[in-house]
């Protein structure tokens, strides 16, 4: 029988709720479901909540009765809150949240690096924004209590996993012990240490590194703005990288890499944790500064993802899917992209709208994003826990020439997670126009936000399924494109049409935008009437057309959606 | 296509003696540290990336 723990988890800021357990004798005989989701983390309930955007109802299993233990992800970027805007929580982020976009790199006590992000009038969100997990946690989980179409199954840990002829049998024990639920559908997004993923041996490609780094988590006051510090090879832990966020509720997060041959385990005893925590606050210049700790954990860099996220009626997301290193905040946020697309292709194949080639389109996709965030991602763990000797003498060589010589110093900049553009996708169209644009997101990308007002952007009035914008100074979509937007809304494809141009009501749009001064347009990059593009559910491009027609409006939508 | 400038003899006699006494004055401790920046502030001015390939294939020669 599973027990888990009953007693709220320590915290000196977030007061834990302990959920109750669901247990099957409370419930009826258990019907066959459409999706089981493993885990409740941000990965699972964004899947949950973005099928529910769509229609589809699912089951959540979470094996504890309480949220995440520690902050764990506490930095969002601008794509994430996006995401998170379309499942509803976005507002709730941004208001106990704290915004950033600079970031500071230190060596022998000198500023080497500034990496500024930039942060355009026309986004609504900042680069970074940062929040607790928990919180985060708690925002996802009441959007998915109000949701008719998401069950709650707290207390549920998943035992394993049998595949059947379309379907999957899930063996769940409870506090009361086992039951089972058989579901079309299995989404594992129990994280890292998936026991699915291992049970069914499915091998990850990649590396893993070397080297663990301390996160520790402790409540002081620090007169320092919102921005990520980084010192290198400092005098007391030499050879080695420390990194501070501030998060909300008097909290820093700081992050410092173990002496070569340190265990985890000695590492976070208590002293040896104090006594390291003290020599980077006197380094900083706030020796004696009283400070209390809330949480550690150790973590170590790996460059790892399933090449296959679909395994007959098994799908993986999230880091049950891919182990991705901490720099440059990959985790949640690529779990939230990797969510935020499963949500609308399993959404689609669930409801006859497309075959498993969508399915099998989602995983291309998102592998492909895995891959070349590892790509990117380890030429900064390369720089940040060298692999070998030679990268460390490389990396030294250009911390020592950083102090004199600028055209080292773009070497520290990490990049940050950004949105995989899906460029050579397979729902992308194959005769539209979109090599002919000079502006604008292309084929794959994720939209360009638009400031239409004080408070009022373009991605407050998209999502939720397709999204054709219309450019056009008329008062009229043309008859034959409306006539293929209702075939397609008959068969129940979700395509919302926006115009783009106009002032006032367009007949055969269900929303205008002006744009009076052109700027929407000069942004995607259209410069008459009859221009359009379509949006998957997940906003990315996947046709732009300088004038489009009927016929080609069709082919896209066919090609979104294949059989 | 330039022909690339080459260093005459006395230039190259001039930097073995002056890469020689650098080497010294780094010390076998930092002379690891030192030759890698001297190759990375090298590779800088010579603002290619192939021509530093060949260069590193060239070295590894005959070692």
């Amino acid at each position: 029988m599973h027990q888990p723990t009953t007693q709220p988890r320590p915290s000196i800021y977030y007061p834990y709720q302990v959920f109750q357990p669901w247990l099957p004798s409370q419930h009826g005989a258990q019907p066959r479901q459409k999706v089981v989701i493993v885990g409740s983390g941000p990965a699972g309930m964004v899947t949950a909540l973005e099928l529910a955007r769509h229609g589809v109802a699912s089951v959540v299993l979470s094996a504890e009765l309480q949220f995440s233990q520690g902050s764990r992800a506490i930095v969002f970027t601008r794509r994430s809150m996006e995401i998170l805007q379309q499942v509803g929580v976005a507002e709730r982020m941004t208001e106990g949240g704290l915004p950033w976009r600079f970031g500071n790199s230190y060596y022998r006590g000198q500023r080497v690096f500034r990496m500024e992000a930039p942060h355009d009038a026309d986004d609504r969100f900042f680069p970074m924004l940062n929040v607790q997990q928990q919180y985060m946690e708690e925002y996802l989980h009441d959007a998915c209590a109000a949701s008719p179409l998401i069950e709650m199954r707290w207390g549920n840990k998943v035992l394993g996993v049998t595949q059947r002829e379309g379907s999957a049998e899930v063996l769940v024990d409870t506090p009361e012990g086992e039951y089972t639920l058989e579901s079309d559908w299995v989404v594992d997004a129990s994280g890292g240490r998936s026991a699915i993923r291992t049970a069914m041996n499915l091998q990850m490609e990649g590396a893993s590194y070397e080297g663990f780094f301390v996160i520790a988590d402790i409540r002081i006051d620090l007169p320092l703005p919102t921005e990520r510090l980084a010192f290198f090879d400092p005098e007391w832990n030499p050879g080695n990288t420390i990194l501070m966020h501030r998060e909300p509720h008097g909290i820093w997060r700081v992050d410092y890499q173990l002496p070569e041959g340190e265990t985890p385990e000695e590492a976070l005893r208590p002293e040896s944790l104090k006594a390291r925590i003290d020599a980077q606050l006197a380094m900083i210049g706030h020796a004696g500064t009283p400070w209390e700790m809330d949480w550690s954990s150790v973590y170590s860099a790996r460059t790892l993802t399933l090449p296959d996220f679909v395994h007959g009626s098994v799908i993986f997301t999230g880091d049950a899917a891919h182990l991705l290193p901490i720099f440059g905040v990959r985790g949640a946020n690529t779990a939230f992209q990797d969510a935020q697309s499963l949500g609308w292709h399993l959404a689609h194949v669930v409801k006859g709208l497309a075959g498993p080639r969508l399915l099998a389109n989602h995983s291309a996709e998102r592998v492909g994003a895995a891959r070349e965030i590892i790509a990117e991602s380890g030429k900064s763990v390369r720089f940040m826990t060298p692999p070998t000797r030679g990268f460390r003498l490389l990396r030294d060589a250009v911390l020592s020439l950083s102090l004199q010589h600028a055209f080292v110093r773009p070497l520290y900049h990490w990049r940050t997670s950004r949105p995989h553009e899906y460029t050579h996708s397979m729902l992308n169209s194959r005769g539209d126009d979109n090599a002919l644009f000079t502006e604008g997101p292309a084929h794959g990308a994720p939209p360009r936000n638009i400031r239409l007002a004080a408070d009022d952007y373009l991605l407050d009035h998209l999502g939720g399924g397709f999204d054709l914008l219309y450019f056009t100074e008329a008062g009229e979509v043309p008859e034959t494109i409306q006539a293929v937007v209702r075939q397609a809304r008959e068969r129940g494809v979700a395509l919302r049409v926006s115009a783009v141009g106009h002032d006032g009501p367009v007949a055969g749009a269900d929303q205008s935008f002006a744009d009076a001064d052109g700027h929407f347009r000069a942004r995607y990059g259209v410069r008459a009437s009859g221009a359009a593009y379509l949006l998957r559910p997940d906003q990315h491009v996947c046709a732009r057309w300088l004038t489009l027609d009927a016929h080609r409006l069709q082919a896209a939508l066919t090609a979104a959606l294949p059989q | 296509m330039n022909t690339p400038a080459t260093l005459p003899i006395e230039g190259l006699e001039t930097v073995y003696d002056a890469l020689a006494q650098a080497i010294d004055q780094a010390g076998p401790d930092k002379t690891e540290l030192f030759l890698v920046k001297l190759a990375l502030l090298n590779a800088q001015a010579l603002a290619d990336a192939g021509l530093f390939q060949q260069h590193l294939q060239a070295a590894l020669q005959d070692l």
